[in-house]
């Protein structure tokens, strides 16, 4: 867009999680000035990175609902973005098992609202199915219903991906910079944040957990209201990944999806999440309550477990709100777009949910012209899963490169030569949890024993070259 | 490349059985390890103490590292640092990578001597934030003997066993005010006299049946709220620093990869007196399958197992008698090794080693078989501590009479 002074922006997203990020790279292919601002260091620090990792098909959402329409697309473009840009995705499938007759009761009705969401290939299998595929299984399944498509993915890469791919192609990455007032006058928004001004022309609301606040400072908000759902998990070391082949999915209850065990993209078994409501919008505890009640939990699903060790424990919280579908609204007057209470499901819907804003924006009159040149499509990201080869195996790359030879982490196999990589990348850490998010480094099960010494040492050598970036 | 003997881990252990190797006449002993210098854990702990029953002699970590390092290139063992076992393509068919590219190496024999590392935070499952500044005591001595980290502030020490006092040492080093060692035992468990000279040098108090039930703080550590387990009242205590140490567990995974049998005890590979695990002409030693003993005594057994190594290689060796499990009951946690044949030889030394939960003056153990009672034997039940138990029952134990159980009476 022509006519924008200096140091404005046509267009602000509030918010550099997976979904802030996701509009980011899709606005970024028109001719627009766009700035992202955050006041995290890094993208994908919030609901983005604690999840379950999931690419979901949308099988249990709400038929008929913006989530059911936006997961499905969003998972379908994820899966084609992902293989492109080497973000790490298995499709596991996912057996949803019940375990009491009401549960075995429930299936059909669930597999008939996979149908009605547009979701064909769920199928049920038998209890003999079941430990056929699952030995590992705790005794005690009735049945269960397959989902073949359901996914496992990186939730690290999937956000730096885009956030990379737009940069290249001129966004700006405002980050360490907290909105905390808007201001609308004169055609401009004017957001005052923790890291200076912000200008822009249009403004997109994608605070996550923030977002109500944000929508407050915009129209007087009171439409929607955060209400933070802490999710704790558990990560089992690698060990344990023979265990299991499948996602195993609880029958849903009222309030979430339950307690699942899913592999991990790095190897991991995963067991959550806890379901708390919490007033703290920082509030990422775990509690011992809440690891107890999933180590029981994961004990009567997979009993082999409790001889395995945990690798790690985190919490995330989910931005849910009083409604059931997301809160995605244009307002053309105000030049306002607000894509809030995303809930669980941004990072599998995030592609679809990108998609669904930018025709929103333009119906509602935000000049959309293609840039000129080519599309140079999205980057190649590290590669971070177990399924595919990583650089500690691949001979021709150390040949080329010694420094892919030398494992620095261990437990995770991280090379000497990926973190250098991620220190000189578009958008490099800010700190060890951002090499973390890269990396895979120190995210083993000595959580930095033998490694975090040297991993320091490298990211300390490295900053002076961040501070001038 | 094809070699007699592969040796996984150039610490204590993998080193002193590299040099005995070769010392018998075996010809290519390659020992790979993953960290970019030989040595192991010794080598970033700068007190003194090692080397006393394997060397007869005192030195530092760093120095008894160093020892061990130079002695075995100079016996002709092949020493590769920054190379990782991978895998195994086959049971004694590996997978290397180095900065040389990724290869294979098939052994006639493997000895596992991976060591054992303090299990983290997370393993220990201690809820709360995840804010930097808590560390395990091997990440603490790396910071401060290998890097130079200065840690102002205050600090806390959960455990109350030799490493914690090691990890006070360092953190005092590194300019950090130790507030205390916290354990959930009733007493501390080092040695009496390590204690007395921390509270007179450094006035630092062990907190004992005190726990870790929270850690606090976003962005930066706070602190830690603590709760008393006689009274179940709980505190916050701040703190810059905390420091999980102890608490070790193997670095069995390469273990578990080759498909050895673990023993539920140690959690390291289950061996026999010969420090054979269950997969034949794979071995292992060292802190592996007894974590955590000082190096003098991993290097003694990696010693013990090279001889058992050479005389397998050497040919002629009969079929191997089945294997009888050694297990324990509470309040014994294990015991190593974990296996007999009989007839068998002595294991290392020529003791078992076990471990306790608790704190017993005088207790009576018993090796009992089938029911019946093969010995009994009298020690000081001290967690963390080794117990020492002979092997002279071996020769009373009944091929065909099942596992052999000790417990205490």
């Amino acid at each position: 867009m022509t006519g924008t002074p200096p140091g404005t922006a046509d267009v602000a997203i509030i918010g550099a999680g997976v979904v802030g990020a996701a509009i980011a790279r899709t606005l970024a292919r028109y001719d627009l000035r766009i700035v992202v601002v955050d006041g995290a260091n890094d993208v994908g620090t919030g609901t983005t990175k604690a999840n379950t990792a999931i690419l979901h098909t949308g099988f249990d959402a709400v038929p008929g609902s913006l989530e059911s329409r936006l997961l499905r697309r969003g998972s379908s473009l994820l899966h084609d973005y992902a293989a492109r840009a080497g973000i790490p995705v298995e499709r596991t499938g996912a057996l949803l098992v019940a375990w009491t007759s009401e549960q075995r009761q429930a299936l059909p009705g669930i597999e008939e609202k996979a149908r009605q969401n547009g979701y064909t290939r769920v199928g049920p299998v038998s209890a003999a199915g079941l430990y056929q595929r699952e030995p590992h299984l705790g005794p005690g399944a009735l049945a269960a219903l397959e989902i073949p498509d359901e996914s496992i993915v990186c939730p690290w890469t999937t956000p730096l991906a885009y956030a990379t791919e737009a940069i290249r192609a001129g966004v700006r990455f405002q980050l360490n910079s907290l909105v905390t007032a808007v201001h609308g006058e004169a055609g401009w928004h004017t957001l005052t944040t923790t890291g200076g001004t912000v200008r822009s022309r249009w403004l997109i609301n994608a605070a996550g957990l923030g977002a109500d606040r944000i929508d407050a400072m915009l129209d007087g908000g009171g439409r929607f209201t955060v209400r933070p759902r802490r999710g704790e998990l558990i990560v089992f070391d690698k060990m344990a990944r023979p265990l299991l082949g499948s996602i195993l999915l609880p029958v849903p209850a009222a309030r979430t999806k339950g307690v699942l065990v899913a592999p991990t993209v790095y190897g991991n078994l995963l067991l959550g999440p806890t379901a708390q409501d919490v007033e703290d919008r920082a509030d990422t505890g775990t509690t011992a309550a809440g690891l107890a009640a999933l180590l029981d939990a994961g004990q009567s699903i997979l009993p082999d477990l409790a001889g395995e060790q945990v690798t790690a424990t985190y919490a995330g919280l989910r931005a849910a709100t009083e409604h059931g579908d997301y809160q995605i609204r244009v307002e053309p007057a105000l030049r306002y777009a607000c894509v809030g209470g995303i809930r669980s499901t941004g990072l599998s819907a995030s592609l679809g949910i990108a998609e669904y804003v930018t025709d929103q924006l333009a119906g509602a009159g935000l000049a959309l012209a293609e840039r000129g040149g080519t599309d140079p499509g999205p980057p190649v990201m590290p590669y971070l899963g177990e399924a595919g080869t990583r650089p500690y195996q691949d001979a021709r790359r150390i040949a080329a490169d010694p420094g892919y030879g030398r494992i620095v982490c261990h437990c995770e196999r991280v090379t000497y030569g990926e973190i250098r990589d991620a220190l000189a990348s578009t958008l490099p850490p800010a700190d060890t949890g951002g090499l973390r998010r890269r990396t895979r480094a120190m995210n083993g099960r000595c959580q930095g024993f033998y490694c975090a010494a040297t991993v320091s040492s490298l990211m300390a050598a490295a900053r002076p070259a961040d501070g001038a970036a | 490349m094809n070699v007699d003997v592969l040796i996984a881990g150039a610490g204590p252990a993998g080193l002193a059985a590299a040099i005995e190797l070769r010392r018998l006449g075996v010809g290519r002993v390659l020992v790979v390890d993953r960290e970019a210098e030989p040595g192991g854990v010794p080598r970033h702990s700068a007190h003194t103490g090692y080397g006393l029953r394997d060397l007869r002699r005192v030195m530092t970590g760093p120095g008894y590292a160093r020892h061990y390092a130079r002695a075995a290139a100079a016996a002709g063992a092949q020493i590769r640092a920054g190379t990782t076992v991978t895998g195994w393509l086959a049971p004694r068919l590996a997978t290397l990578t180095s900065a040389a590219g990724v290869e294979t190496v098939t052994a006639a024999a493997v000895l596992l001597a991976t060591g054992c590392r303090e299990r983290p935070r997370a393993a220990r499952l201690v809820p709360g934030d995840r804010p930097p500044g808590v560390m395990t005591t091997g990440e603490l001595q790396q910071r401060v003997y290998l890097l130079g980290e200065r840690l102002p502030g205050r600090a806390l020490v959960v455990g109350a066993e030799h490493v914690s006092f090691s990890a006070m040492v360092t953190l005092a080093h590194a300019g950090a005010d130790v507030v205390a060692l916290v354990t959930d035992q009733s007493r501390q468990q080092s040695y009496a006299a390590f204690a007395l000279a921390a509270a007179a040098r450094w006035r630092v108090p062990v907190w004992t049946s005190t726990a870790v039930r929270r850690v606090a703080g976003r962005g930066r550590l706070d602190g830690a709220e603590l709760a008393d387990l006689r009274t179940g009242q709980t505190r916050f205590v701040p703190c810059d620093t905390l420091v999980f140490t102890g608490d070790w567990i193997p670095d069995h995974e390469l273990a578990r990869l080759a498909g050895t049998g673990i023993d539920p005890g140690t959690r390291g590979p289950a061996v026999d007196t010969t420090a054979e695990t269950s997969v034949p002409y794979v071995f292992a030693a060292g802190n592996l399958v007894h974590a955590a003993e000082t190096a003098d005594i991993a290097a003694l057994g990696g010693r013990h197992a090279a001889r058992h190594i050479a005389a397998a290689l050497r040919g002629g060796r009969p079929p191997r008698a089945p294997l009888l499990p050694v297990t324990v009951t509470a309040p014994l946690s294990w015991i190593s090794p974990n296996a007999i044949t009989v007839p068998g030889p002595p294991p290392a030394r020529g003791r078992f080693l076990l471990r306790s939960e608790a704190f017993r003056r005088l207790a009576r153990l018993e090796v009992r078989q089938d029911g019946r009672v093969l010995a009994t034997a009298r020690a000081r039940l001290v967690p963390g501590r080794p117990v020492h138990l002979g092997a002279g029952w071996m020769a009373r134990a009944t091929p065909s009479a099942g596992p052999v159980c000790v417990v205490l009476r």
